[in-house]
């Protein structure tokens, strides 16, 4: 990982299946809350954004099949067309796998910089799937592409938080 | 044949590469957004995994539920006994007009007896509760509360006390899908109420406007003008109101008028809905080329520059 602080390199503990499923269905209940107006437009893809997490973190664990998968599950809750979701979130993966060493190389703000083309692929995959099938775009859509790239840095904070293991067993 | 096989040999096997993984997924996306996009073939698998995401997705809506539930308990007395005064006084005031809208029905119908006039139904309503509006920002639609289970049908048109409120476009076990008619290129076949002329309403993907396209500028239309359904296409029953004019832009440079309208419904507005079934069959359509309304729509805006 970083090299630049040996000592903030920690310890972190192997995450489980388990650990991995909650955080992806977190990730769908949150985006399943009831948005609506401009936050509606505002809204962070939650689920894009632990994929990408789980992607860059454990290319070996989460990959292109589990994307899809919660690609599907998504395009089912947002009656979406089959696949729409999916498609999106393949690329998404990819995107991780792809630079998961790169991304791991630099500390949380400037991956900032590496995920949001990520993200920035993944929306326009969704938007031109759209576009094709109904000829035009909202733009505003993309405006959730900026809220989750800011949302980064927190949420890796959050998920490495959860994944270090207690010093002393004893103390609460 | 064995020095091949050696070099080949991996100490972890991890499946495929992940650009035939993504080729692969990508793929199938594509393959289940043709079936889906052209046929129905997949409605039963969308149903079965919706009914795996539906406990989910009440646990999701129970917070806001509660909250209203909550701010529902705690209303102050003095309100209520306000509000009851008005209703009670409204309920009087109903009760004379519906006195002489009985009258009025009995003579309406003994008339249109005498023309020998198909009779207008009157069309069974159920009563529904929006369970979440839309999640997405393309699309204009909400989900009730009621699904196949009480027997509401794809097709089946949604409306509040006021107006038209879109259709039902997908039935789930529990819940179904509407699309409001402000839903982007949703089309309504209407009729001014002052002078009957026929047109049709397209959403315009904002909550609240319509738009009233191809009317040429000289069409005898104003604002305010109130617009029903016509009916006659046979999927919206004829007489409910739609939308009110509110600006008409005639510009000579343009062969149509640009009038914008605003939905009669509260369309982003109510809670508890109506659901109409059993309306009229009309007799088939003869056979001819068709060409669905959306399709006409994009045509004629792709040859606009």
């Amino acid at each position: 990982m970083s090299g630049q602080l040996p000592k903030e390199q920690e310890f972190l503990l192997p995450a489980s299946g388990l650990f991995i499923a909650l955080s992806l269905l977190a990730a769908l209940s949150l985006n399943w809350l009831p948005w609506s107006g401009l936050w509606l437009a505002l809204r962070p893809d939650f689920v894009a954004l632990v994929l990408l997490y789980w992607c860059t973190h454990k290319p070996y664990r989460v990959g292109i099949g589990m994307a899809w998968m919660m690609g599907i599950f998504a395009d089912v809750a947002d009656a979406s067309l089959f696949g729409q979701h999916a498609l999106a979130y393949s690329v998404l993966a990819f995107g991780g796998i792809v630079l998961h060493r790169r991304i791991q190389m630099f500390d949380l703000r400037m991956q900032t910089l590496q995920i949001f083309p990520v993200l920035l692929l993944a929306y326009a995959v969704y938007a031109a799937v759209h576009w094709q099938l109904h000829g035009y775009v909202a733009w505003g859509y993309f405006l959730g592409c900026v809220t989750s790239a800011m949302l980064w840095v927190p949420m890796s904070i959050l998920l490495q938080a959860l994944r270090i293991p207690r010093t002393d067993p004893d103390n609460l | 044949m064995t020095m091949e096989h050696t070099q080949s040999f991996r100490f972890f096997n991890r499946g495929p590469s992940p650009v035939v993984r993504l080729i692969f997924f990508m793929l199938l996306s594509l393959l289940l957004l043709f079936i889906d996009a052209r046929y129905q073939y997949l409605e039963s698998a969308r149903k079965a995994l919706s009914v795996l995401a539906y406990p989910f997705q009440r646990l999701v809506a129970a917070p806001g539920d509660l909250w209203r539930q909550a701010d529902d308990f705690f209303v102050l007395q003095g309100n209520l006994v306000h509000d009851n005064a008005q209703l009670r006084q409204q309920h009087d005031v109903d009760a004379a007009q519906l006195q002489q809208l009985q009258v009025l029905q009995a003579e309406n119908r003994h008339l249109r007896d005498l023309l020998a006039v198909q009779q207008r139904a009157d069309y069974p309503m159920q009563a529904a509760e929006i369970v979440y509006t839309e999640r997405d920002i393309f699309k204009r639609k909400l989900f009730l509360d009621k699904g196949a289970q009480a027997n509401v049908q794809a097709g089946q048109v949604v409306m509040d006390d006021h107006g038209i409120v879109g259709q039902i476009t997908r039935v789930y076990p529990w819940l179904s899908e509407v699309t409001l008619v402000t839903d982007k290129d949703h089309a309504v076949p209407v009729q001014v109420l002052r002078n009957g002329l026929r047109a049709v309403v397209f959403g315009s993907g904002d909550t609240s406007k319509l738009a009233l396209r191809y009317m040429p500028i000289s069409a005898d239309i104003q604002e305010g003008d109130v617009l029903v359904t016509s009916g006659i296409d046979g999927t919206y029953p004829p007489g409910l109101p739609v939308a009110r004019v509110l600006s008409i832009e005639r510009d000579p440079a343009y062969p149509f008028a640009r009038i914008l309208c605003v939905p009669v419904a509260g369309v982003d507005r109510m809670r508890q809905l109506l659901i109409l079934s059993g309306l009229p069959k009309l007799p088939e359509r003869p056979e001819a080329e068709v060409e669905t309304t959306s399709d006409k729509a994009r045509k004629i805006r792709r040859k606009k520059p």
